[in-house]
C-alpha cells in the first residue's frame, strides 16, 4: 500500500504541475471575456522548448547553466517532503520542515545567482526585489509552521500537515487555522510571483520582479525554469491545501481524486484573485507580507492560550 | 455559538490590523463599518437566546455603526474634497507592528485578570483592549482629522466589546450608553470637521498646530 | 428636589433659545442663576434630603461642588451680561443656551448617584462647553475646540471603560450588581481586586483628562487661551471640579475596598507630575491666559495630591477646591477684561494694566497673590492644610517637593503677572475703547471678596459642610 502511495505521489509531482498555470490563465481569460489558451498549453510549451537550441550570453558562467537545474532539483526534493492529500510523504523525519524551508531558499539563491550572473541591470534589480520580499515572507512561513507544530505536537511535516484533517470543523482551534490559512495563501501568492505582488504578464523593466530573472534563459533551460516554477506552485498549493480545505474520507481512491480536485480548485482561486485585484504599489508589498506574518503570528498566539 | 463569537472577535482583531495598515481613507471607513456590524451581532451570541428586545438593539447597532456612521463620514469626506489618502506620522508597517505588539500585550494583561463569571469567552477582554489600543494608535498617529475621528470610533468599538461581559448583569444599559456616546460623538465631530474645512480649506491637522507653548 | 435644580437651567435655556433679540437674550442669565442658587441653598441648608430618587441625590462632597458652581455661575452670569454687551457684533444665542446647558449638566454630575449617569453627565458637559470655546470664530479657536473635543472624548471613553471594569468587579454569580454609589460602597470590600486596580487606573486617566492632569492636559492651554474669559472661568471653576468630584467618588469606593495605599500612591504621583509640568511650562510663558491654564493644571495637581495623602490633607483639598474655583473666577474675568482693553494677550504688548484699567489690573494682581498662596487669602489656608496633612502623614519628600514646586510656580507666574500689571503702557500699544464697567468689574470684586473671606473666616455652615464631606470620604483602613 505504501509503495502505491509513493508511486502515485511521484507521478503526480512530476506530471501535474504544468496544468496549474494553464488553469490560472484560463480563469483569467474567462474573467476577461476571452477564450484564452488551451488548458494543456503549458505542456505544449514545454515540449516545444525542449526541441529548441540554447543561446548563452558571453558574460555568463556555469552558474547560469546550473541555476535552473539546481532550482528544479531542490523543488522536487521539497515536493517529496510534502504530504499530498491525507497520505504520508515519501520522505519524512523530525525537523524536515526546516529542510523544506531552506530547500526553497536554495532554489531562490540559485535563481537569483543565475540572474546576477548575466551582468545585466534589469536582472540585478529583479533579483534584489525578489530576495527582499522573500525576507518578509519567510517569517510568515515559519510562524505558520510553528502554529502547526503546536497544533499537532510534532516537528515533521507529514504529521503537522495532516493534523488539521482530523480536527473538528467548529472546534476551538478553527480560528487559528483560518488565520494561518490566510497568511499562507498570501505567502503562496508572494513566492510564486502572482498578483497582487507581482504580475506574471508584465515585461516592463521597472515593474518585473520574477519575470526579469528568467529573461535570458532559452530553449530547454527555459523549459526547466518554467517547469520548476510550476512545480513550486504545485508544492506550495499542496501545502496550503492542508490548512485551507482540511477534509478527508478514509478511502484511498476518493482521497486522491479529492486532492486533485482541490488542487485545481486552488488554481482557480489564485486565478480569481489575480483577475479581481490590482497590483499593489511596490512600497506597499512589505506591508502586505508583514500582515501575512502577523496573521500567522496571531494564529500561533491563539494556539498558545 | 461560542466558536461563532470567537470567530467574530478574531474578525474584529483582523480588522484592527487592516485599519492600521491601509492607506486609503475609504478602506478605513469600511473597516470601521464592518467592525460595527460584527459588534452588533455579538450581543445576540453572548445572550445565547434572542428575545425581541435584544434583536431590536442588535439591529439598531448594526444600522447605526454599519450604515449611518460610515455614511456620515463618507459625506464629510466628499464635502472636504481632500486627497483620499491616509497620512501617518509613523508609517504603516510600524503602525501594524505596534498594533500587533499591543494585541500580544492585551492577551498577556487579560491573562492576569481572573474571570468572574462561569462561562465567559476568553477572547473578549483581549479583543477589547486590543481594539482600544488600535483606536488610540489611529488617533495619535494619523494626521487628517477624519482619520482621527475614525480612530475614536474604533476606540468606542473596543469599549463596546468589553461591555459584552456585563450583558448578563446590566443588560442594555451598557449597549445603549455606548451607542449614545458614539452617535453624539461622531455627530459633533463631523460638524467640527465641516468647520475646520471651511476655515482652512483642508483637513490637515498640521494646520491646527499654530497654538504651541 | 434635585430634579428642580436641573430643570431650572434647562427651562431658561429654552427661553433663551426662543428669544430673538440679541440684546435682550443675556438678561435671562442672572435670574436663572439666582433661582439656581436659591434652590441650592435651600437644598443644602434647609430641607432634608428625603424623598430623593435613588439616582439623583446629594452626597456631602457633591454639596460643596454644588455650592461652588451656583455661586460662580451667578457671578459669571452678571459678568456675561456686560461682556455680551461689549461683543454685540456676534450672535449670542448659542453662547447663552450653552452657558445654561453647562449649568444644567454640571448640576446633573453633582447630583447623580449612579456611576453610569455621572458618566453621561460629564460627557454632556464636554459637549455643551465645546461651542462656548468656539465663540470667537477664529482659526485658533477652532483648533482649540478640536483639541478639547477630541482629547476630552478620548478621556471620557477611557472613563467609560473604567466604569465598565468597576461594574464588572462587582459581578458575582447570583448577586444583582448595581452601579449606584451607595450599593458600590457597601459591596466594596467584596470587589475583585485586580479588576478594581485596572478600573481605577482607567478612571484616573479618563477623568484626569477632563480635570486637566498632566500628561493629559494638552488641551487646556489652547482651550483656556482661546475661549472668552467667562468661559475660561467656568471651565476652570466648574468642569474641572466636576471631574474632580467624579474622581473623588471613585477613590472613595477604592478606599472602602481597602486599596488606600494603591490609590494614594497613584494620586500623589499624578498630583506632583501635574505640578511639575505646570512649573516647567509657566516659567517664561508670554501669553497670560495660557499661563492661567497652567495654573489650573497646577491646582488640579494640588487637589489630587491632597486626596492621595488623605487625613488632614483631604480636608485641605476640599477647601482648596472652593478657594481655587473662586480665585480662578477672579483671574479669568480680570484677564478677560485686560485682553479686551489691549486687544492682545502676550506680555510683549500688554504692559501697565494697572494704569489703564485700575480695577481689573488690581484685581488681577490680587488674584495672582491669592492663587499662589499668599495670606490673607483663602488658598493660603487650604494649601497650608494640605502641607500640614502631608507632614502629619510623615511624607516628607512629598511635602518638600510640594513646597519647591509652589515656589517655582510663584516665580514663573509672578514674572508674567507683574510685567502685565506694572510699568507704563507703551504709547504704540493698541488701545480699544474698553473701560471697566459696572457689570464687568463688580462681579470680579465680589469674587475676590469671597476669596478674602474664606481666608480669614470660614462661616460655620460652610465649615460644617466641609467637615461632613471629609468625614464621609475618609475611610480608616
Amino acid at each position: 500500500m505504501a509503495v502505491v502511495t509513493v508511486v502515485i505521489h511521484i507521478l503526480l509531482l512530476l506530471l501535474m504541475p504544468p496544468i496549474l498555470p494553464g488553469i490560472i490563465n484560463k480563469t483569467k481569460a474567462m474573467f476577461a471575456g476571452r477564450v484564452g489558451p488551451p488548458l494543456l498549453q503549458p505542456y505544449y510549451d514545454l515540449m516545444r522548448l525542449m526541441q529548441k537550441g540554447m543561446v548563452f550570453s558571453g558574460t555568463t558562467t556555469w552558474i547560469f547553466r546550473a541555476g535552473p537545474l539546481v532550482t528544479l532539483a531542490a523543488v522536487v526534493v521539497a515536493g517529496l517532503m510534502v504530504p499530498l492529500g491525507g497520505f504520508n510523504a515519501p520522505i519524512h523525519f523530525t525537523g524536515d520542515l526546516i529542510l523544506f524551508a531552506y530547500l526553497f531558499a536554495l532554489a531562490r539563491f540559485f535563481t537569483t545567482s543565475a540572474a546576477l550572473d548575466t551582468g545585466s541591470a534589469f536582472e540585478g534589480m529583479g533579483a534584489a526585489r525578489d530576495v527582499t520580499f522573500a525576507c518578509f515572507s519567510e517569517p510568515a512561513l515559519f510562524l505558520a509552521f510553528l502554529m502547526l507544530a503546536k497544533f499537532s505536537g510534532s516537528l515533521s511535516l507529514t504529521p503537522m500537515l495532516n493534523a488539521p484533517l482530523s480536527s473538528h470543523l467548529l472546534g476551538p482551534s478553527v480560528a487559528a487555522i483560518v488565520l494561518v490559512a490566510a497568511g499562507l495563501f498570501i505567502v503562496l501568492l508572494a513566492e510564486n510571483s502572482r498578483l497582487p505582488i507581482d504580475d506574471p504578464n508584465t515585461h516592463l523593466e521597472l515593474t518585473m520582479i520574477h519575470e526579469v530573472m528568467v529573461l535570458d534563459h532559452s530553449g530547454p533551460l527555459l523549459g526547466l525554469v518554467l517547469y520548476g516554477a510550476a512545480m513550486k506552485l504545485f508544492v506550495l498549493c499542496a501545502l496550503v491545501l492542508h490548512v485551507m480545505a482540511p477534509y478527508q474520507t478514509h478511502l484511498a481512491a476518493v482521497d486522491w481524486a479529492l486532492f486533485i480536485g482541490q488542487m485545481l480548485g486552488i488554481a482557480v482561486a489564485v486565478g480569481v484573485v489575480e483577475s479581481t485585484m490590482a497590483r499593489l504599489q511596490l512600497r506597499h508589498v512589505p506591508t502586505l507580507l508583514v500582515a501575512a506574518s502577523l496573521l500567522c503570528g496571531f494564529g500561533f498566539l491563539l494556539m498558545l492560550r | 455559538m461560542a466558536s461563532m463569537l470567537n470567530g467574530l472577535l478574531v474578525a474584529v482583531l483582523l480588522l484592527n490590523l487592516f485599519a492600521l495598515g491601509t492607506s486609503r481613507i475609504r478602506a478605513l471607513i469600511n473597516a470601521a463599518g464592518l467592525q460595527g456590524i460584527a459588534l452588533g451581532l455579538m450581543p445576540l451570541l453572548v445572550h445565547g437566546h434572542a428575545n425581541l428586545l435584544s434583536i431590536v438593539v442588535a439591529l439598531a447597532t448594526i444600522v447605526l455603526k454599519g450604515a449611518i456612521i460610515p455614511q456620515v463620514l463618507l459625506k464629510a469626506l466628499r464635502d472636504a474634497r481632500i486627497k483620499r489618502e491616509v497620512e501617518p506620522i509613523i508609517g504603516f508597517m510600524p503602525s501594524m507592528l505596534l498594533g500587533a505588539v499591543g494585541t500580544a500585550a492585551s492577551i498577556a494583561l487579560a491573562a492576569k485578570l481572573p474571570p468572574l463569571q462561569a462561562r465567559v469567552q476568553p477572547l473578549i477582554v483581549p479583543a477589547a483592549f486590543s481594539t482600544v489600543f488600535t483606536g488610540f494608535l489611529l488617533l495619535t498617529t494619523r494626521i487628517k482629522a477624519i482619520t482621527q475621528a475614525i480612530g475614536y470610533l474604533v476606540l468606542e468599538n473596543g469599549i463596546f466589546i468589553f461591555g459584552l461581559l456585563l450583558l448578563d448583569a446590566m443588560p442594555f444599559l451598557v449597549e445603549l450608553g455606548v451607542l449614545l456616546d458614539v452617535f453624539v460623538g461622531v455627530f459633533v465631530i463631523s460638524i467640527i470637521i465641516h468647520h475646520i474645512n471651511r476655515e482652512f480649506a483642508s483637513l490637515d491637522t498640521r494646520h491646527l498646530s499654530s497654538l504651541k507653548e | 428636589m434635585a430634579v428642580v435644580l436641573i430643570a431650572i437651567p434647562i427651562l431658561a435655556a429654552a427661553v433663551a433659545l426662543a428669544i430673538g433679540s440679541n440684546r435682550l437674550r443675556p438678561a435671562v442669565l442672572p435670574p436663572a442663576a439666582a433661582a439656581h442658587l436659591g434652590c441650592s441653598i435651600y437644598l443644602l441648608f434647609g430641607a432634608q434630603n428625603a424623598g430623593a430618587m435613588p439616582w439623583l441625590a446629594l452626597d456631602p462632597p457633591g454639596c460643596l461642588v454644588l455650592l461652588l458652581l451656583s455661586v460662580l455661575f451667578l457671578i459669571c452670569s452678571f459678568y456675561s451680561v456686560g461682556y455680551l454687551r461689549e461683543r454685540h457684533e456676534l450672535s449670542n444665542r448659542i453662547f447663552c443656551v450653552c452657558l445654561l446647558l453647562f449649568l444644567a449638566t454640571t448640576t446633573l454630575v453633582v447630583c447623580s448617584m449612579h456611576l453610569g449617569l455621572m458618566w453621561v453627565a460629564i460627557e454632556a458637559t464636554t459637549l455643551s462647553t465645546a461651542p462656548l470655546i468656539y465663540f470667537n470664530r477664529t482659526q485658533r479657536s477652532i483648533e482649540a475646540t478640536w483639541k478639547y473635543l477630541l482629547i476630552g472624548s478620548v478621556g471620557i471613553a477611557l472613563a467609560l471603560l473604567g466604569s465598565f471594569f468597576l461594574a464588572y468587579a462587582s459581578v458575582r454569580p447570583g448577586a444583582v450588581s448595581s452601579l449606584l454609589f451607595g450599593d458600590l460602597l457597601r459591596e466594596a470590600p467584596r470587589l475583585s481586586k485586580p479588576w478594581l486596580h485596572v478600573a481605577f487606573i482607567l478612571l484616573l486617566v479618563g477623568y484626569g483628562t477632563k480635570m486637566g492632569l498632566a500628561p493629559m492636559h494638552t488641551w487646556k492651554p489652547d482651550a483656556y487661551g482661546e475661549a472668552p474669559g467667562v468661559v475660561g472661568a467656568l471651565l476652570a471653576g466648574g468642569v474641572t471640579n466636576c471631574a474632580f468630584l467624579a474622581l473623588v467618588r471613585v477613590d472613595h469606593i477604592c478606599r472602602a475596598a481597602g486599596e488606600t495605599a494603591y490609590t494614594g500612591r497613584l494620586l500623589i504621583f499624578m498630583g506632583l507630575l501635574s505640578m511639575a509640568f505646570a512649573a516647567v511650562f509657566m516659567v517664561g510663558q508670554r501669553d497670560f491666559k495660557r499661563m492661567l491654564a497652567y495654573s489650573s493644571v497646577e491646582h488640579m495637581g494640588i487637589l489630587t495630591l491632597g486626596v492621595g495623602v488623605g487625613g488632614g490633607a483631604l480636608f485641605g483639598s476640599l477647601l482648596h477646591m472652593l478657594n481655587n474655583g473662586m480665585t480662578k473666577g477672579v483671574l479669568f474675568l480680570s484677564a478677560g477684561n485686560i485682553h479686551r482693553a489691549y486687544g492682545a494677550r502676550t506680555t510683549d504688548e500688554v504692559r501697565g494694566a494697572i494704569r489703564r484699567l485700575p480695577l481689573s489690573g488690581t484685581l488681577f494682581l490680587f488674584g495672582f497673590l491669592a492663587i499662589t498662596g499668599s495670606p490673607p487669602f483663602g488658598p493660603f489656608v487650604s494649601e497650608f492644610s494640605i502641607l500640614n496633612g502631608t507632614l502629619d502623614a510623615r511624607r516628607f519628600v512629598v511635602g518638600a517637593a510640594f513646597l519647591l514646586l509652589l515656589a517655582i510656580i510663584f516665580i514663573g507666574m509672578g514674572r508674567a503677572v507683574l510685567t502685565v500689571v506694572e510699568g507704563r503702557p507703551s504709547p504704540a500699544a493698541h488701545r480699544t475703547s474698553y473701560r471697566d464697567g459696572q457689570l464687568t468689574g463688580l462681579p470680579v470684586l465680589v469674587s475676590l471678596a469671597i476669596v478674602l473671606l474664606l481666608g480669614v473666616y470660614i462661616p460655620t455652615p460652610l465649615r460644617r459642610l466641609l467637615q461632613d464631606a471629609a468625614r464621609f470620604l475618609e475611610v480608616r483602613s
